[in-house]
């Protein structure tokens, strides 16, 4: 790819047990040899690990969190563009989605590239209406139901036997073999993640999972196929392997068709015993392994942040199979000054020539 | 020299993940000083505090792309005012004045509209009990009733027989949509084949004309892809009644339910993103209305009773800080003098909520507690507020629905409800209550 | 340890970040808030420090001692002062 030195915001730092993909996704960035640019690291909170490591972002600016609405965000990035200068956003959070897309016009009067979906395009994919991308694709979508009231959950196993799983509509899945342990999951998604809770059959086998960019129109700009290969006890996935699967390509290539996706999305698969595929969930956004898709020669952040700055990116296809990743936890050395700065001033400025 | 800074109550506050993120506080709340142009203080000074105010603007704004985006996708579009959502005579005029027939669900609805003017043949009337003196005198007027059970059903052709008429109605129908919750108490339900039965009950009864199927879903409805379905299932069902008995239908009744731009308490997004355009739900509805089968020029109208997503964005609550409190756990408190009794709604939703005066000093978890002497008058449960001082003033947004008339009379008068026009005047739609009103229908027992 | 002890060890910075060396707590304090902390920290009495307030800020109608002692509260709550701690009249 072509030289090209933009400067580049990148959420969710929040490298944490069960991490934010905003880390990888600037490593890939850093890893593209042609990227000569500037990496912004946008965080919700002072304590996001990502914010220490001196090598990842430049610079680093709190922002309102999601909640806090559209006009709050809005002011804030206009104000770290003015200080910090910046040409792309890439959100790398489920929950942020919504209000990225709604600010796309915006930021885009403000020269800040995106490369989003639309909101019809996320609503389709989201966990509530899964079901319906069943004959759209040609796998299988396991038996879901969108319950808004505990009391339903006492007919649910008419329809999906135990155990089945308990989601919340952005981010958290509960496993409940009986009523008890489904009533109980069901109020702690309410509690964090409010209603509607998703209800999914239980369906096993190998979790494979695609990291995807679609073109907008159709199309597919590439994917990396993975086999997590070790799973943490929270289920998950801490290593992976680089696979070469038709039937997923194929899978995910429908998928970018049915949806006309635009920008970044993981798309998690179950492998059954019996060789069936089973389409678990479409995530709006890079999972946090996305860093194995640099690693293994395709590298999907560094085309989104381009597709995002305008410029053309050529189908990529050829990734080197059998590439691992697996993941380490690190305990990182980090000073008082930068937490006071950003504690108090709410940025930390590394890049060179910035006022602090 | 260069100037003093501001003087602001001293605050120190322990760092805690999760807390820490200035940024989500300072920039995010912006003081509403002025409500379309007028100054807060000018309506307090009038009108006292607490007070409802209402922006006609906003109430027709919204009127008008409800009505635009539904009519740029289908030919026949009508909005029938749902009046227990909000039932003023300014409000329900304002609307009846862009066009907007009446949707009723009791006799005190329907006298209130036909006061206002609105032909007895543009209401529908909606809800489980029309006793027979209601449909006694509805149904001569010529109001559409939505039957909603087979007892009424029976009352109905009594009265049609009786006075010698041959009423329109309609059914309420009840059915799934994935995602909402059925509301199955009202109505007959569809997939059990209840509303067909009902259908055949009336056709064979031959008293009364049926001229339209209605189906509420749900109230505060954020996806509009449960419309989706629920209009195709009619949608189904219009094509085989016209099939097998050749009915041709009048209009097809959606009811209300569109969301507002409120937040509900078991919401992760804010109203702002959560809440679907007008536009996402007219194309939910309008692509399934495509399926029916009838002649360009049979097609039935569409019904809309949106309620709260008209009138909600247009009004709100001034409330006045009494005291600052600091609560054991180290929250901050404010008392206001608008409590449970008067914001109803705050039960259920997060109320969007800003000072009215420029403010400075630390955002902090804040909680909002009314003037009653009760452990549930909470208006607001913990938010990110700015340090206020006694006297200040409190802007509740997003509360035009259902809270004057679902507000109740306990303790002390309800306050006055203020409309501002489009070009700026205000008035009092509703005065505040005092001793004479709230003693009005009091009789002194003759023995004390 | 005493309450007065613990104050003087608190590393209080301009921007009104402040590190308690004893428990590794960080607090923010507002600009009042740190010319009330800095007077206590040298000891200063009610009247000195209602005084730093009163030339220090442009006041509106504040109530200065019911703040003081306000803030005082606060210190208590978050294990900065001793809880029979008081600025004596
Ligand atoms: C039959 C009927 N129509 C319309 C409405 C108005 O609903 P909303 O305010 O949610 O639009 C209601 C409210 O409960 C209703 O019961």
């Amino acid at each position: 790819m072509s030289s090209f030195n933009s400067t580049i915001a990148v959420t969710g730092l929040n490298a944490t047990d069960n991490p934010g993909p905003g880390v990888a996704v600037i490593r890939s960035l850093r890893a593209d040899p042609e990227f000569h640019g500037r990496i912004i690291g946008l965080a919700y909170d002072s304590l996001e690990p990502g914010i220490y490591a001196a090598d990842l972002a430049d610079d680093v600016f709190l922002i309102p969190y999601p909640s806090q609405g559209s006009e709050a965000l809005a002011a804030r990035l206009t104000e770290i563009q003015k200080r910090a200068g910046l040409d792309v956003v890439i959100p790398t959070l489920d929950a942020e989605l919504p209000l990225f897309i709604s600010l796309e016009a915006q930021l885009a009067d403000m020269k800040v590239g995106t490369f989003l979906p639309t909101r019809d395009q996320l609503d389709l994919r989201s966990k509530a209406h899964l079901a319906a991308l069943r004959g759209k694709v040609e796998i299988p979508v396991p038996a879901t139901k969108v319950i808004n009231d505990a009391s339903e959950l006492y007919e649910i196993h008419r329809e999906i036997s135990y155990p089945f799983f308990l989601k919340g509509l952005y981010y958290g899945a509960y496993r409940a073999t009986s009523v008890d342990e489904a009533v109980h999951a069901f109020h702690r998604v309410v509690a964090q993640w409010g209603l509607p809770v998703i209800v999914q059959e239980e369906v096993r086998g190998d979790e494979l999972d695609v990291v995807a960019v679609g073109d907008g129109r159709g199309g597919l700009v590439g994917a990396v196929a993975m086999r997590k290969t070790f799973l943490t006890d929270k289920g998950k996935g801490w290593a992976g392997i680089a696979i070469h699967d038709p039937v997923l390509m194929r899978l995910t290539e429908q998928l970018m068709g049915a949806l006309r996706w635009r920008g970044p999305c993981e798309v998690e698969v179950v492998a059954t015993k019996d060789g069936g595929y089973h389409l678990l969930e479409v995530n709006p956004r890079f999972p946090a392994w996305v860093y194995l898709s640099a690693g293994a020669g395709i590298n999907l952040p560094s085309a989104v942040a381009r597709l995002a700055a305008g410029h053309e990116v050529k189908p990529m296809r050829d990734y080197r199979v059998g590439t691992m990743f697996v993941r380490i936890s690190l305990d990182q050395i980090a000073s008082l000054e930068d937490f006071e700065r950003i504690t108090t001033y709410g940025e930390l400025r590394r890049s060179a020539g910035s006022a602090q | 020299m260069s100037p003093l800074p501001a003087y602001e109550r001293p605050l120190i506050i322990r760092h805690e993940s999760g807390l820490m993120n200035k940024f989500s506080r300072v920039q995010s709340m912006r003081p509403m000083t002025h409500l379309d142009g007028v100054a807060v203080a000018e309506l307090m000074e009038t009108y006292g505090s607490p007070l409802f105010v209402f922006s006609e603007k906003t109430l027709v704004e919204r009127y008008r792309e409800l009505r635009d985006v539904f009519s740029l996708r289908y030919p026949k579009v009508r909005i029938a005012w749902s009046y227990k959502t909000n039932y003023l005579d300014s409000i329900a005029r304002v609307f009846h004045k862009e066009g907007a027939w009446a949707e009723v669900v009791s006799m005190f609805e329907w006298e209130k509209a036909r006061n206002l003017g609105v032909p007895a043949e543009q209401i529908h009337f909606n809800g489980p009990y029309k006793p027979k003196a209601v449909l006694d005198e509805v149904l001569p007027a010529g109001t559409i009733i939505h039957i909603d059970h087979f007892d009424e059903l029976a009352v109905a052709e009594r009265v049609a027989v009786e006075k010698g008429i041959r009423p329109k109605v309609a059914i309420r129908i009840n059915l799934t949509a994935d995602g909402t919750p059925q509301w199955s108490r009202f109505g007959f339900n569809l997939e059990n084949g209840q509303a067909h039965d009902a259908v055949m009950r009336i056709l064979t009864g031959d008293r009364l004309e049926l001229t339209g199927l209605h189906c509420h879903l749900g109230t505060f409805i954020l996806d509009p892809d449960a419309y989706r379905q629920s209009a195709t299932k009619m949608v189904d069902f219009a094509n085989r009644l016209r099939q097998e008995q050749g009915i041709t239908l009048s209009f097809i009744d959606v009811g209300g339910g569109f969301a507002s731009h409120n937040t509900l308490k078991a919401q992760y997004l804010p109203g702002d993103q959560a809440t679907p355009s007008f536009s996402r739900y007219a194309e939910a509805i309008s692509d399934a209305l495509g399926k029916l089968n009838y002649p360009p020029r049979e097609m039935p109208t569409l019904v809309l009773e949106t309620g709260r997503a008209l009138v909600d964005d247009a009004g709100y609550l001034i409330a006045t800080v009494q005291a600052n409190k600091r609560l054991p756990d180290g929250r901050r408190a404010l008392i206001v003098d608008a409590g449970v009794n008067v914001l109803f709604t705050s039960f259920w939703y997060k109320h969007d909520v800003v000072p009215a005066q420029e403010f400075r000093g630390v955002f902090e978890p804040t909680i909002l507690y009314g003037p009653l002497c009760m452990n549930i008058d909470v208006v607001r449960d913990t938010l990110l507020f700015p340090p206020l001082n006694v006297g200040d003033q409190i802007v509740f947004r997003t509360v035009g629905a259902y809270n004057v008339t679902q507000w109740m009379q306990f303790i002390t008068y309800r306050p006055a409800v203020v409309l501002i026009s489009q070009n700026g005047q205000h008035a009092a739609i509703r005065k505040r209550e005092d001793l004479e009103i709230v003693r009005g229908p009091e009789q002194m027992a003759p023995w004390l | 340890m005493d309450g007065h002890n613990k104050l003087r060890d608190l590393a209080v910075s301009d921007s009104g970040f402040v590190f308690d060396p004893y428990t590794g707590s960080t607090f923010s304090v507002n600009l009042t808030g740190l010319t009330i902390l800095r007077g206590l920290k040298e000891g200063h009495g009610r009247e000195d420090i209602v005084g730093e307030l009163q030339t220090g800020f442009a006041a509106g109608d504040a109530d200065y001692h019911r703040d003081l002692d306000e803030f005082v509260g606060q210190l208590r709550n978050q294990g900065l002062l001793p809880l029979d701690f008081s600025v004596e009249r």
